[in-house]
């Protein structure tokens, strides 16, 4: 389990994640939500260790992720920003294939074949494997780079905003894969959401934040209505179900 | 396409022939005097053709630019600076130029100094666009370039030929005393980087990427600056300065092997410099009869390759 207590982050005189401390529960989908600016992408940075937190810290397993190896914890949590601008070229299955740096440093074994040929496989990558990265459209290389963290093979999968820049059949494919790292592997998933909507429909539990602080932490159901979204974005939201899903119909929303 | 290892071997070929014909061709005034004499030459040059290669690579890579060389940020302009001011304040018969080895060490730690400092503001400046730190890089070594300036117009002009010797690479008085300790410092320096070429890959991948599958980012950075700053200065300190060989021989290696693998792009690129260094030398002795020196043939030629690179950039960014 991974345990957040007591992190916060300033740039200069900014503060954008301020004394937040949760748990992330296990083989579940979590989603951070929160308006612009609300310290999402950068909570989910420091857990990841990809940022040092000026005060707090990260527990995995009750150990503290600064004191852990790092290849050790590259093996137990992955982590995938939004921004993935290379500038070599690599066909896809070179990328996946750096999955396993942690276990291979480099020299790929047959079980590392093995998990590269499953990750392709889960991803629907298969037929591309032997394209060129800058061959493929948005959605095509967003997989790629899943493809990548899934072959890394670890417990934790932490994602920011993976729906950027992906049309609505992308966006569900995507949301549907993670599902399914949930459901069969026994994976646990942390998303940063713009979308409210894919955040209630997929996600088991969701984190809100708002100027860097925690507002609300709890079950999907929980969350997902118009008091406590009011708290979280300062405006009406009317909460539809539709299909057993939580619709959120802000579009024509007074402020 | 060619397969990569086919490539390297024929870059291989050409650099054995490249070596062959400088060892033999044309050997005149007793064998027995010149080949060894021609040997120390071309050993010096494999020593500073790999160092640059791997050196440049390997800078590139952690700083994800493929214009910006540790020579192109100006340590060649500190080694000017160093012999420079030992002459202008001590003379050239004080014990810091008359001493290879104790010159030799003073060239090395200031480079390897300024080298870290710049590195410093750099990585501050790691937010702003590639022009900026170019524009910086220029900026810094045109203004040490006029102190240079400064103190060589009013030092004494015999002293000043003998400063000028040292100023302009030449592999035809290599200084056989360093050989040796270069070679030291460029293997030392080669047994820790052959272990770091997995690591290298996937720093290509960007930081994030980076430390995602495991690397200690920001620590391998610093060792592969040092490592690189102390291959380029060893190779400056051994021959005078080649601004440009790096840059060339880098970015030919990226266009021909079109790979991420660094032990192929590092090797092609050493082969690659030792063909150009080796090659343009047999061009300076047999062609050009030392009419002119190996590093204003490859300045130029390393030059308009820059201007090339720079303006194919900025037609894809724009």
């Amino acid at each position: 389990m991974i345990e957040i207590k007591g992190l916060s982050k300033s740039f200069g005189k900014k503060t954008v994640v301020e004394d937040v401390t949760l748990k992330i529960q296990a083989k579940a989908i979590t989603s951070f939500i929160g308006p612009n600016g609300a310290g999402k992408s950068t909570l989910l940075s420091m857990v990841s260790r990809l940022l040092d937190a000026d005060t707090g810290e990260v527990l995995l397993d009750q150990s503290d992720v600064k004191k852990m190896k790092s290849d050790s914890f590259a093996k137990r949590v992955a982590i995938l920003k939004q921004t993935n601008h290379l500038n070599i070229r690599l066909s896809v299955r070179d990328l996946v294939s750096f999955g396993r740096y942690p276990y291979s440093k480099g020299r790929l074994n047959e079980e590392d074949h093995k998990f590269v040929d499953q990750a392709l496989e889960y991803m629907n990558l298969t037929d591309m494997q032997d394209k060129f990265l800058d061959e493929l459209s948005g959605g095509q290389k967003q997989r790629a780079f899943i493809s990548m963290v899934i072959a890394q093979d670890t417990d934790y999968i932490l994602l920011d905003e993976p729906l950027n820049n992906l049309d609505m059949k992308h966006s569900v494919q995507i949301m549907k894969i993670l599902r399914k790292l949930v459901d069969e592997l026994g994976k646990t998933v942390v998303i940063v959401l713009h979308d409210i909507n894919f955040a209630s429909v997929y996600s088991d539990r969701i984190v809100a934040l708002k100027n860097g602080r925690l507002v609300k932490d709890g079950p999907t159901h929980e969350i997902i209505n118009s008091t406590a979204l009011r708290e979280v974005y300062d405006m009406d939201i009317p909460v539809q179900v539709q299909d057993g899903c939580r619709i959120c119909v802000y579009f024509n929303s007074h402020n | 396409m060619r397969k990569n290892s086919t490539k390297l071997i024929i870059l291989a070929v050409i650099a054995i022939i490249c070596m062959l014909l400088f060892a033999f061709y044309n050997i005149q005034g007793g064998f027995s005097y010149a080949f060894p004499k021609r040997l120390e030459r071309l050993f010096a040059m494999v020593i500073t053709g790999t160092a640059i290669a791997y050196a440049t690579v390997a800078f590139q890579t952690v700083t994800h630019n493929r214009l910006l060389t540790p020579s192109v940020m100006g340590i060649d302009s500190m080694y000017e600076i160093v012999q420079t001011i030992i002459y202008f304040a001590l003379g050239s018969s004080s014990i810091f130029v008359v001493s290879r080895y104790l010159n030799f060490g003073v060239s090395i730690i200031a480079m390897v100094l300024f080298a870290l400092i710049l590195y410093r503001f750099l990585f501050r400046a790691d937010k702003h666009p590639i022009f900026l730190l170019l524009l910086a890089g220029m900026i810094i070594g045109t203004l040490l370039g006029s102190l240079v300036t400064f103190m060589q117009v009013i030092i004494d002009p015999v002293e000043y030929e003998s400063l000028q010797a040292r100023l302009f690479a030449s592999f035809m008085n290599v200084k056989t005393e360093l050989l040796f300790i270069s070679a030291g410092i460029v293997i030392l320096a080669f047994l820790y980087g052959t272990r770091i070429l997995h690591k290298l890959d996937v720093m290509s991948l960007g930081r994030d990427n980076a430390i995602n599958l495991g690397i200690n980012y920001d620590k391998m950075v610093l060792r592969i600056l040092i490592l690189s700053s102390i291959l380029i200065a060893v190779a400056t300190a051994l021959v005078g300065p080649i601004t440009f060989l790096g840059l060339i021989v880098s970015n030919l290696a990226y266009q021909y092997f079109a790979t991420y693998k660094h032990w192929v792009l590092i090797v092609g690129a050493s082969l690659i410099s030792i063909i150009a260094l080796v090659g343009g030398q047999f061009l300076v002795l047999h062609v050009f009869h030392l009419t002119t020196t190996i590093s204003v043939i490859i300045n130029f030629i390393g030059g308009l390759y820059f201007i090339y690179l720079l303006l194919k950039e900025s037609r894809k960014a724009g």
